[in-house]
């Protein structure tokens, strides 16, 4: 294994730069972009799970003063294209406003366009809408019977996708186990549920023929998705990614909110916007996450080694689909997590029901899939008495066993899991948080310990889409950057998207720092928008360190080359008795020969003459990085390479759970992480706390819950509960860096940390606690309610 | 346009009396945005319970999205914008949360800010019990509050003690 290397700027402590602006409140997020003669819309949302649209009156809403236009689904869908899932299903058809039939409540189905959204609202509730309700379907595995009714009849069925993946000797591997665990887990539906609400505006100039679209956006192929819906050439639709995006991780995808206000900007000639409020985002915004349930059985001997794995995976996507089915697609890459399993049947369901549809949540799918996992590991150990560490241990992948081949196909590229678990331990340290679990026990508690240890796959490549939709080849899932340095000696670097929290200005300028060796904070870092952008895939599939550090990286070095051969051809010395500091660069025998940093932009800006023969003028290049270990497809029995970096992460909590009201307060939490070499150490930590707190959330408190008619019962912050600082714990991390052999600077990914292994450590803690009184729960969110129910079904059971 | 009689308003925000004429049913957050262009107070769920709307109201930190504009008539507001001690400088609090990370998508960064400063003014050296109850009416997404305790323990603490 390489040791790090030894680096000027990057692994260091520095301020990031998005935070000046943002504490003086200047910040420029969607929402505070202003437009002259700017419109506002409001939206009439179906009051049904599913229901016949028989007719709508507009007229006294399209009367009102104020009111510039109203819209239904029958113009909308006339004018625009479908917007079509992520998989081989073309019926399923998704426009911005429902027409015909509404097939969740929340959905929208009128948009009023007027002088500002208070007249817009008052205009909305004088749309008068006839519906004739028709049977629904909310439960998942109901759906996925043939008598169920149909979310989309096109479609012939609820099921959007399924299929059966088999990797190794799976019947002959639990033939021979002496011991063999079935069980069922339940992820319920929640979210990222960002602060700051989806926001879009546009502009539609019919001079230039360019609509602009400032949205609050974290999304691959957004412009060309948004040109594509419009019918518009791709140069005719231009995206700013130089907004500020509160908060995303992962939903803020809002491409019907934007087809809506492009084709409204255009009709009206205005610029018109539209702010979701909290019900229309948390009911409508179609950004709720995975809602799977698992059924699992494990082999394994009597050491607790196991062998081999069948998961089942049912994904309920609610009643349309984006890319949310793929979210079963990604955890193939890490289906085994970080464990010697070497086997694995994978069935992958992904089911439509009358509920709001799923978008892309933190992790893409992994969280739950984790979850799952490691249940049945602490099932496996309790099965057979074992330690739960102890087990983990006797199957983790040893530090010498890289590059490590999993059955699906991906080849894990490094790393140390019993030290980083190991650290974990010890820093808690486990002696000191058992005899805290005994107090607590002693006084009445139900205390437990949780662990779990699992894998980030980082480097978001795209390989589920041709995994799950053989028509798509897609094997590319590039990212870049553009470099310039000024005549004034300044460095400039364009991205190509926007951010929504994970400080890519500080990235870059810190990567660019570091390769041309400036000071980063000297280094300017915009935002592109998507006529002036380069490729991108955005910042998903915790990419960016490796993707944009890379290609920051790569076009810094092109730069510094093009540096050097300027040099030795004004010093007559040839490059290799060059030497470069600071970017000036000096004859390594004689350092008063020498040309600066300045002498150098000079050169390359103003005297041609001076120029090297075949290099251009100027200083500026792009690098466009392909991920690495991309490029190829699926094989025929779905094994594939999915991303290819994988940091590694190891919890330890400890919770107790109050007998009386069931009320849960976490004690310790202590984080091992290892993502290779940090760039930005106080960013990767920040994004660690977060993912903890998020799947704190998850496992403790967050549902988006669903009537039996469909009826969204979770659609406020009063009811879909978010951890507030009261019930999020002090957290300790601990460090290990581990490089990736495949990246720049040995970085792995690190935007979706923590949260892919809070849930399933919380979750071991809280089923240790309820151990002693014999009762366990294997459905999230753990809830006081539920908790209570636990420990209720357990009396009765004993009784 | 409207069918409401407009309301004059006088209210005093970040040191300047602003007047205008407002709609009674305009919301303290919506005239900030909208008619001042105050955009750095943020909204979040307009139901009082994230705290990304908060601004100082007469030094008491308050939901500016469950207050109209006309309930303020007369009063001293703060926001964001009016924190630091003069232009280019940067309050104690707003260079912590610099220093120590305290923000990722800034969102709930104002508001977070409202609350740690009305925190500081009445008790200038908060235990984490404190600074954890002042903060717990806003909610964060992407910190898991760490690095936000963490920095108001550095303004307040021995090494911040130099700061404004």
């Amino acid at each position: 294994m390489t040791e790090p290397r030894k680096f000027r700027y990057i692994g260091r402590h520095r301020r990031a730069v998005e935070h000046r602006r943002f504490v003086v409140g200047k910040g420029r997020y969607a929402a505070d972009i202003q437009l002259q003669g700017l419109l506002h819309v409001a939206i009439v949302a179906s009051p049904h799970a599913h229901a016949k649209i028989i007719s709508i009156d507009t007229a006294a809403a399209l009367a009102m003063p104020g009111v510039h236009a109203v819209l239904t689904g029958e113009e909308l869908n006339a004018n625009t294209e479908a917007m079509l899932p992520g998989v081989d299903a073309p019926q399923v058809k998704r426009y911005p406003l429902a027409h015909g039939v509404a097939r969740y409540s929340g959905e929208w189905v009128v948009a009023i366009v007027a002088e500002s959204r208070a007249l817009a609202e008052d205009a909305a509730e004088l749309v008068e809408v006839e519906y004739e309700p028709i049977p629904h379907i909310v439960d998942p595995e109901a759906a996925l019977l043939a008598d169920a009714p149909m979310v989309h009849p096109a479609n012939g069925s609820n099921i959007i996708f399924r299929r059966v993946f088999d990797w190794g000797e799976v019947d002959a591997h639990f033939a021979a186990a002496p011991h063999k665990l079935s069980y069922r887990v339940r992820w319920a539906r929640s979210s990222t549920v960002p602060i700051e609400t989806f926001a879009v505006s546009a502009w539609s100039n019919d001079a230039t023929g360019i609509l602009d679209v400032w949205a609050s956006i974290q999304m691959p192929k957004f412009p060309d998705q948004l040109a594509r819906a419009l019918r518009m050439p791709g140069n005719a639709v231009r995206v700013h990614f130089d907004v500020d995006v509160g908060g995303s991780y992962g939903v803020k995808r809002g491409l019907k909110h934007a087809v809506l206000v492009g084709y409204l900007a255009r009709k009206t000639g205005r610029p018109v916007r539209f702010i979701e409020d909290r019900l229309e985002n948390m009911r409508g915004g179609d950004m709720q996450g995975p809602d799977r349930i698992f059924d699992v059985s494990l082999a394994f001997d009597g050491q607790g080694v196991i062998s081999s794995m069948r998961m089942r995976a049912v994904d309920d996507v609610g009643a349309y689909a984006g890319r949310s089915p793929l979210q079963l697609g990604k955890p193939v890459g890490a289906i085994v997590g970080p464990y010697r399993i070497a086997s694995v049947q994978y069935e992958a369901i992904s089911v439509m029901t009358n509920k709001t549809p799923q978008e892309a949540v933190r992790g893409f799918g992994q969280a739950p899939t984790n979850y799952a996992i490691e249940s049945g590991i602490d099932k496996v150990a309790r099965y057979l008495k074992l330690d739960r560490v102890e087990l983990r241990r006797r199957n983790l992948i040893g530090k010498d066993e890289f590059p490590y081949l999993i059955p699906s196909g991906t080849t894990y590229d490094s790393g140390d899991y019993a030290t980083v678990l190991g650290k974990a331990l010890d820093a808690a340290p486990l002696a000191e948080i058992e005899k805290q679990r005994d107090a607590l026990r002693a006084r009445g508690q139900l205390a437990g310990i949780g662990f779990s240890t699992c894998l980030e796959p980082s480097g978001g490549n795209s390989a589920f889409e041709p995994l799950f939709n053989p028509k798509n080849q897609t094997t590319t899932w590039m990212d870049s950057c553009l470099i310039r340095i000024d005549l004034n000696e300044s460095i400039t670097a364009l991205m190509g998207t926007s951010t929504s929290g994970q400080a890519h200005e500080t990235l870059v300028s810190t990567v660019v720092g570091e390769v041309l060796d400036r000071e980063p904070d000297s280094i300017r870092v915009l935002h592109a928008d998507s006529l002036n952008a380069l490729p991108s895939n955005s910042p998903v599939g915790s990419r960016m360190a490796i993707m944009l550090g890379g290609a920051a990286a790569g076009a810094a070095k092109k730069l510094r080359a093009k540096l050097m051969r300027i040099a030795a051809h004004n010093l007559g010395l040839p490059e290799s008795e060059l030497v470069y500091q600071d970017g000036n660069i000096a004859a390594k025998a004689d350092s008063a020969k020498r040309l600066s940093w300045g002498q150098l932009v000079e050169i390359a800006h103003r005297k041609i003459h001076q120029m090297p023969k075949g290099d251009e003028p100027g200083l500026q290049e792009k690098f466009v990085l392909e991920v690495p270990t991309g490029g190829k497809l699926p094989t025929p029995d779905g094994r594939v390479q999915m991303y290819p970096c994988h940091s590694f992460e190891s919890h330890l909590v400890l919770a107790s759970v109050d007998p009386q009201t069931c009320k849960v307060t976490v004690h310790r939490y202590v984080c091992g992480h290892d993502c290779g070499v940090m760039i930005s150490p106080d960013v990767v930590h920040g994004m660690t706390y977060g993912g903890i707190a998020h799947g704190l959330g998850a496992a403790l408190m967050e549902k988006f819950t669903f009537s039996d008619d469909g009826q969204l019962l979770a659609g406020t912050f009063m009811d879909y509960l978010l951890p507030s600082s009261k019930e999020v714990p002090a957290i300790t991390i601990v460090d290990h860096c581990t490089p990736s052999p495949l990246t720049e600077f040995g970085q792995k990914g690190s935007g979706e940390a923590g949260y892919l292994g809070s849930p399933a450590a919380i979750a071991s803690a809280i089923n240790d606690a309820l151990a002693p009184v014999g009762a366990s729960i294997d459905a999230l969110p753990m809830t006081p309610y539920a908790l209570w129910h636990a420990l209720a079904r357990a009396e009765k059971n004993s009784g | 346009m409207s069918k409401t009689p407009l309301t004059s308003i006088a209210i005093k925000v970040n040191g300047v009396t602003r007047e205008a004429q407002v709609e009674p049913r305009t919301t303290l957050v919506d005239f900030l945005r909208d008619t001042l262009f105050l955009t750095g107070t943020h909204i979040g769920c307009e139901h009082g319970v994230c705290g990304a709307c908060s601004v100082l109201l007469d030094g008491d930190p308050v939901r500016s999205c469950c207050m109209f504009a006309v309930q303020a008539d007369g009063l001293s507001v703060t926001t964001v914008e009016g924190l630091a001690p003069e232009r280019g400088r940067l309050s104690a609090i707003q260079d912590a949360f610099c220093e120590k990370h305290a923000m990722q998508c800034g969102y709930c960064t104002p508001g977070m800010l409202i609350a740690c400063h009305a925190l500081v003014a009445r008790d200038p050296h908060p235990d984490e019990a404190a600074i954890r109850e002042a903060i717990s009416g806003n909610l964060c997404r992407c910190t898991g509050y760490q690095q936000i305790v963490d920095a108001v323990k550095y303004a307040t603490g021995p090494e911040g003690g130099a700061h404004d």
